[in-house]
């Protein structure tokens, strides 16, 4: 195998003004530059970005999917951060 | 084909000699992004990594509409009946007037990024001053062109640096491309008499106005690149006038392949 | 330690059952991982490869607009294979090692691209039956169990719609033209014909992976089942267009409401494999060329990455 092989970037698109940036995937480039305009090239063809991110993917840490249920199931009964929780008189307006 | 009055009054404005005149010069911009982004196109399924085939796809296609805008205006002003594939694909070798740097073989990836930034320096310092023409249709064109040409310039630009101070290798091979394409740039801002007589009625822009520009970038370019900018060499001139390389002969001979063999159907 | 094992593997199972996408972090068993990388890479493979035989008439294109289609249709065939092996990686595949593995000959790609493009008419039959076909395959797969294959195969589906209708657009252009596009577009129609119906893979009963792959739900339809669905859509198609399916054994049948159809040549599906097709060296060679000529472009562009980000370090210091 040669050492040729240029780093892997992940790439975000943000798709129109006032949305925010999200994953579209990745690809391989020499430096950031390279990978923003690689990016250009490969995953905004028909119009799909306005604005690119790219991240080198070994920067990127990820949470354990072993950790899933200490991290996340706490939160399901915790049903009165949701608005919906709150019951309001029908004669209330704007709330 | 209807034309909108606008068009119509700007044609009407021409003297028949200038009208001619720009006809030519109008065929000539449509020859080089045709050849060039032909070109381009045999680089495809072939790039030395799947991204930058992506790359000069791209900036193939980009060439390939301009060509079309160019060769549908052409066809307007010669006013013969002819259609943008007519001209592309029917006309003989020495009727191209594409210059010869853009009919030069795709050689190694060097060459190609040689051959390119060349160009782009030229194209995209012409269409930023091609926009302000008071012909509306070529202003128009030169509009769209000029972002995209800007890219171009860009991508050339980075990788013209990054081959010059990159390895042993290839800043052997940019010497060698810049050896082989150097003599073919100077023809690009040497105006023929068509262009001199459009230079004169102010239509397009006269050369020797983009000159610093375009020297200041290429200054920029092969300093960052560690490259010597070739000096005092003999600069081939022809193609603009319709005398090319032998290279031109065989893009034609399959360009022109299907239109030649099937003639007069649609495809 | 053996009852975890086990359990894991149930309870992934039973998350493919409930269509819940497993992700690269999540536990997966090696085989599924091993058999993703594999239909993940030759996938990847068969749009790199697939590049070739239309690339090859790009510069014959017989009018602007569709050389402009054409290349933009390779073009984004480069882009497929790009999302793909980026799938691919997710699960701890590189692109080096697969296309090392692709350029070795370890790795498979689509036989189809192993036919030769002889005409312009090739160009439609390619995109409106090759391009039919694949989709068949793919559009199932949008909704395959492992997330970043199925996230890929969605933009490739979304782009791949132009494909076959500028496809079908040439052939119904060539019918409607003289006797001798007419004649061209039957020639492809012709040659392509079987070939595409290969596309789907061996008969079921000699597809030994499929029933795995369909538990795994990384496969969603069995290759016969796509095939026959395949003669039913290409069919009346065909006859819009005015020519004649080559297969005389073709006929309507009522009762399963469906065509009935000749029996493909397995011996020629066995032997492009294997790689006596008539373009199988000539493909590779291509592949293996331009990943070798590249090489000095891409170390050069690490090489001058490194000479920058050096000189950014000392400008801070």
């Amino acid at each position: 195998m040669n050492q040729s092989e240029w780093p892997l970037w992940e790439v975000f698109i943000r798709s129109k003004q006032g949305l925010d940036h999200k994953h579209v995937g990745s690809l391989h480039a020499a430096d950031a530059t390279m990978a923003i305009q690689n990016a250009r090239d490969v995953y905004t063809r028909r119009l799909e970005g306005i604005s690119i991110w790219v991240v080198e993917s070994q920067h990127v840490h990820a949470s354990n999917p072993d950790d899933a249920e200490a991290f996340y199931d706490p939160a399901n009964d915790k049903v009165y951060r949701h608005p919906t929780f709150y019951q309001v008189p029908d004669s209330i307006k704007h709330m | 084909m209807q034309v909108a009055p606008s068009e119509t009054a700007a044609l009407n404005s021409y003297s028949p000699e200038l009208r001619q005149q720009l006809f030519l010069c109008v065929l000539q911009l449509a020859d080089t992004s045709l050849i060039l982004g032909h070109r381009l196109s045999e680089w495809c399924g072939h790039g030395p990594v799947l991204e930058q085939d992506l790359a000069m796809a791209n900036i193939a296609l980009d060439l390939l509409g301009e060509t079309r805008s160019l060769y549908q205006y052409a066809a307007e002003l010669e006013g013969q009946g002819r259609t943008e594939d007519d001209l592309a694909f029917l006309r003989l070798a020495v009727e191209y007037k594409n210059p010869l740097l853009v009919e030069q073989p795709n050689g190694d990836f060097a060459d190609t990024v040689t051959r390119q930034f060349l160009f782009d320096n030229f194209h995209y310092h012409f269409l930023r001053a091609l926009k302000n023409s008071p012909d509306e249709r070529l202003a128009a064109i030169a509009e769209k062109a000029v972002k995209e040409a800007a890219y171009h310039l860009k991508w050339s630009s980075e990788w013209l640096i990054r081959l010059g101070d990159g390895t042993e290798e290839s800043r052997k091979r940019l010497d060698k491309a810049l050896d082989t394409l150097w003599r073919y740039s100077g023809e690009l801002t040497k105006p023929t008499a068509t262009e001199q007589a459009l230079q004169a009625a102010g239509i397009i822009p006269d050369y020797a106005t983009l000159l610093p520009t375009m020297e200041a970038h290429l200054n920029h370019v092969f300093q960052e690149a560690t490259v010597p900018v070739p000096q005092g060499v003999f600069m081939m001139t022809g193609g603009k006038e319709g005398r090319h390389t032998e290279h031109l002969g065989y893009i034609l001979a399959e360009l022109q392949y299907m239109q030649r063999t099937y003639p007069g159907m649609k495809w | 330690m053996e009852t975890v094992e086990i359990n894991l593997e149930e309870q992934f199972q039973a998350r493919i059952d409930a269509d819940i996408r497993i992700e690269p972090k999540d536990w997966m068993p090696d085989a599924y991982r091993k058999t993703l990388i594999r239909q993940i890479s030759q996938h990847a493979h068969s749009e790199l490869v697939g590049m070739l035989p239309e690339g090859n008439w790009i510069t014959r294109a017989p009018s602007l607009k569709r050389k402009s289609i054409l290349l933009s249709k390779v073009q984004d065939e480069a882009g497929h294979g790009l999302y793909l092996y980026s799938a691919a990686e997710t699960l701890g595949a590189s692109r080096d090692q697969m296309l090392a593995d692709l350029h070795s000959g370890k790795a498979k790609y689509s036989s189809i691209f192993n036919y030769p493009t002889l005409s312009w008419a090739d160009m439609g039959t390619v995109g409106w039956l090759v391009d039919g076909a694949a989709i068949l395959n793919q559009v199932p797969l949008c909704r395959t169990s492992y997330g970043p294959y199925a996230r890929a195969m969605v933009r490739v589906c979304k782009e791949e719609s132009f494909h076959q209708r500028q496809g079908f657009e040439i052939m119904q252009t060539l019918c409607e033209g003289a006797p001798e596009q007419k004649a061209m577009a039957q020639e492809a129609l012709n040659r392509w014909w079987w070939p595409t119906l290969m596309m789907f893979g061996p008969k079921d009963a000699d597809s030994p992976n499929t029933e795995q792959s369909m538990k795994w739900r990384i496969k969603r339809f069995t290759n016969d089942e796509l095939r026959q669905k395949f003669v039913d859509m290409m069919v009346p198609q065909a006859e819009f267009l005015g020519l004649t399916v080559p297969d005389p054994a073709l006929k309507w049948n009522e009762t399963k409401q469906g065509y009935d159809f000749g029996e493909v040549n397995w011996e020629e599906f066995w032997n492009v494999v294997k790689g006596n097709g008539m373009c199988n060296k000539d493909r590779l060679g291509a592949r293996v060329k331009a990943h070798e000529e590249g090489a000095w472009v891409r170390e050069a562009a690490l090489a001058h990455a490194k000479k920058r980000a050096a000189k950014a370090e000392t400008q801070a210091a």
